[in-house]
């Protein structure tokens, strides 16, 4: 794995339901174009390579990834590409254009407006279609079993999880772009309803619009474009089993082997994608972060998950953390499919290898 | 110029699509269903002996299709549960019910399906759990209705499955699933100005403050430089069609008869042809380069565009459009 690839630039909007955003993303991607493009003193032109992540089940409409294409203005032609997932993966394939030495400079950016669509039954679709998808099992219920299962197995308590959301929380009062905010106790948590039990609302991601961009530069161009580039140690992404019933959902293998893969080791801070809180615990376990490693300062996904972007920022935060000099090595963690199914490791490191 | 576009808020309006997807089943699925329909359940044996219900397709250690496919159930032991107070349309009971991860006698891995326990209260992981079976099999999971626990009464069987009685017969080796999904959708505020001009009888279109060009309809960003335009611009209803089809096949919900003619229609003033239809002639006198106008529907909206009557507009001045 080497280190010839750097993260110069992220940005994302603020997690809302937003009444004027599209489903093409294009309000939304329009200003943080602008926004990162000023911060790399970059112009459109200067990207040798596009990658979009979003989902037409989403969207409710074929092929809208194209219309997105509208806030890159694609005159002259474009290279670019898209992914039907987290635009997490769409900077890993970004990433592999750039290793190749097909582009210097290249942009991942992902969108997603879940608040025009019922986020639980479209999910459902991304599930077995023939023996799963026909019962319309909704993402939250398929989380419910996850969590259960380890709330039977002592893994954890419902009061474990209701600490995961009150600290995300918390931490989430400094993010400006978090949806879910402010100060709340696990036992003030605890005293509200199931909504699919033993899942309650702080346990899970709230439903809301917004886009992120990331921009990575070969060794040649990052130190250009960015005082302290975040440079990628490794990346690597691995999947479990389709089948819920057939493999155990208490253990994280594909999180455990893509941090392998990428080389993890000793991380000062992570960022998480974990859309229920008791993701949060397995992930940690997964990816081996101890009791010193700062997780999800942003607040997490538990604090905003616009739905194909949320990876992706995850990613963009801990590579800013290193940008900023706040971390010399960070963790950037992006998950897709049903309870923990699929699973990306981004490490991001202060000095080029 | 009309008022500016960012004073108008979008125009939102529900959205909602159905489409039932027809798969074919492949060997070892199409055994499973066969047997559901005979109110039996399979499972296959993998390499490492463990017993997979559902069965695998491929082995998840081996990579080979199954050897055996085994009897198992048909009741099960509830290993996980999740409860749904407010069931999902499509889901497959409509009051309160359990998810649950359930391993059916027999067997190794579990099987996601709903249970009909009455209230979370009777819900627990150990549970003993057997299959309701649905009245009339449509060749798919939901010919089990549900899960139902061993140790209350029998249920009705379930007439053949609400969300999923698809009004036919099970075909061998297919399963149809309907799938029907509901939006607000959100149109930008580009295309709200637009549909509200539309409305109000205008055309509506934006001019570009990088590249110049005018598009209609209103988009909000160009395109071609991912440039946010404020300059809107009305156009009148007469263009040029650049380009055309004629439609000799037809679909289902076709509003106009065919043959008829799908046209790049470009209105005078604009740099960017849209696609309309092109009606009041025969479809063999539609030509590059013929001048239309817009006929207004009685609803508002542009019902379709018709000949002018002008003489044919010169290649060039379409040219560049095309």
């Amino acid at each position: 794995m080497s280190a010839d690839v750097a993260v110069v630039g992220f940005a994302q909007s603020p997690c809302r339901v937003r009444e004027d955003a599209t489903t093409s993303g294009v309000e939304m991607l329009v200003p943080i174009f602008a926004e990162v493009f000023r911060a790399c003193g970059l112009t459109r032109r200067d990207i040798g390579f596009w990658c979009s992540g979003s989902s037409d089940y989403l969207a409710g409409r074929a092929f809208s990834f194209v219309s997105a294409v509208d806030a890159i203005g694609a005159v002259p032609p474009a290279m670019e590409s898209h992914v039907e997932m987290d635009a997490a993966w769409a900077l890993y394939e970004a990433w592999a254009k750039v290793l190749t030495g097909e582009a210097e400079i290249a942009l991942a950016y992902g969108f997603g407006k879940s608040s025009g669509a019922e986020l639980r039954r479209v999910l459902a679709l991304q599930l077995d279609p023939y023996l799963v998808a026909p019962l319309w099992p909704d993402s939250v219920s398929v989380a419910a079993l996850q969590a259960r299962l380890g709330l039977e197995a002592g893994r954890w308590t419902e009061k474990d999880m209701a600490e995961v959301a009150a600290r995300s929380r918390a931490a989430a009062r400094s993010n400006p772009d978090a949806q879910v905010s402010g100060s709340i106790t696990a036992a003030e948590l605890l005293a509200r309803p199931y909504v699919a039990e033993p899942l309650r609302a702080h346990d899970c991601a709230p439903v809301g619009d917004g886009a992120a961009v990331v921009i990575i530069a070969s060794a040649a161009r990052a130190r250009e474009l960015c005082e302290r580039p975040a440079w990628i140690s490794g990346f690597a992404h691995q999947v479990d089993s389709g089948s819920l019933g057939a493999r155990d959902l208490l253990a994280v293998p594909s999180a455990a082997g893509a941090a392998a893969a990428a080389g993890a080791g000793p991380v000062e801070l992570a960022e998480l994608h974990a859309p229920f809180s008791h993701q949060e615990l397995l992930l940690r376990e997964a990816l081996g972060l101890g009791e010193g490693v700062t997780v999800n300062p942003s607040g997490g996904a538990l604090c905003g998950n616009p739905m194909f972007a949320a990876g992706l920022a995850r990613i963009g935060l801990a590579a800013r953390a290193v940008m900023s000099g706040r971390a010399s090595r960070a963790l950037g963690h992006a998950t897709s499919g049903p309870a923990l199914q699929q699973n990306l490791v981004c490490v991001l490191s202060g000095e080029a290898s | 110029m009309s008022q500016p576009l960012a004073e108008s808020a979008p125009l939102r309006a529900p959205l909602e699509i159905e489409f039932d997807y027809t798969r074919s089943l492949g060997p070892v699925l199409s055994q499973f269903m066969a047997a559901l329909a005979e109110r039996r359940i399979l499972g296959a044996r993998g390499a490492d002996g463990r017993v997979h219900a559902p069965p695998f397709e491929y082995d998840p250690v081996s990579a080979e299709p199954p050897a055996e496919l085994v009897p198992v159930g048909p009741e099960g032991t509830v290993v996980s549960w999740s409860w749904m107070p407010d069931p999902l349309v499509g889901q497959p009971l409509a009051e309160p019910f359990a998810w649950a991860l359930i391993r059916l006698d027999g067997a190794d891995t579990a099987m996601l399906h709903a249970v009909d326990a009455g209230s979370a209260a009777a819900m627990r992981t150990g549970l003993r759990v057997r299959p309701r079976w649905a009245a009339r099999p449509a060749g798919g999971i939901r010919d089990i209705a549900c899960f139902e626990p061993c140790d209350g009464p029998a249920g009705a069987a379930a007439g053949a499955a609400t969300a999923q009685d698809i009004g036919t017969e099970r075909t061998p080796g297919m399963t149809i699933t309907p799938v029907r999904l509901r939006y607000l959708h959100t149109a930008s505020p580009g295309e709200s100005a637009y549909l509200r001009g539309l409305a109000a009888g205008r055309l509506l279109g934006q001019r570009c403050g990088v590249c110049g060009q005018v598009y209609v309809p209103t988009r909000g960003t160009c395109p071609a430089d991912g440039v946010t335009m404020t300059e809107e611009v009305e156009l009148p209803e007469t263009g040029t069609v650049t380009t055309f089809c004629i439609v000799n096949v037809g679909y289902p919900g076709q509003r106009v008869t065919p043959p008829y003619v799908a046209a790049a229609v470009l209105l005078d003033g604009a740099d960017i042809a849209f696609q309309h239809l092109v009606l009041g002639c025969d479809a063999s006198e539609v030509r590059m380069g013929l001048r239309v106008r817009a006929v207004w529907g009685e609803t508002g909206g542009i019902s379709h565009f018709t000949p002018s009557g002008e003489p044919d507009a010169l290649y060039e001045t379409y040219a560049r459009s095309l």
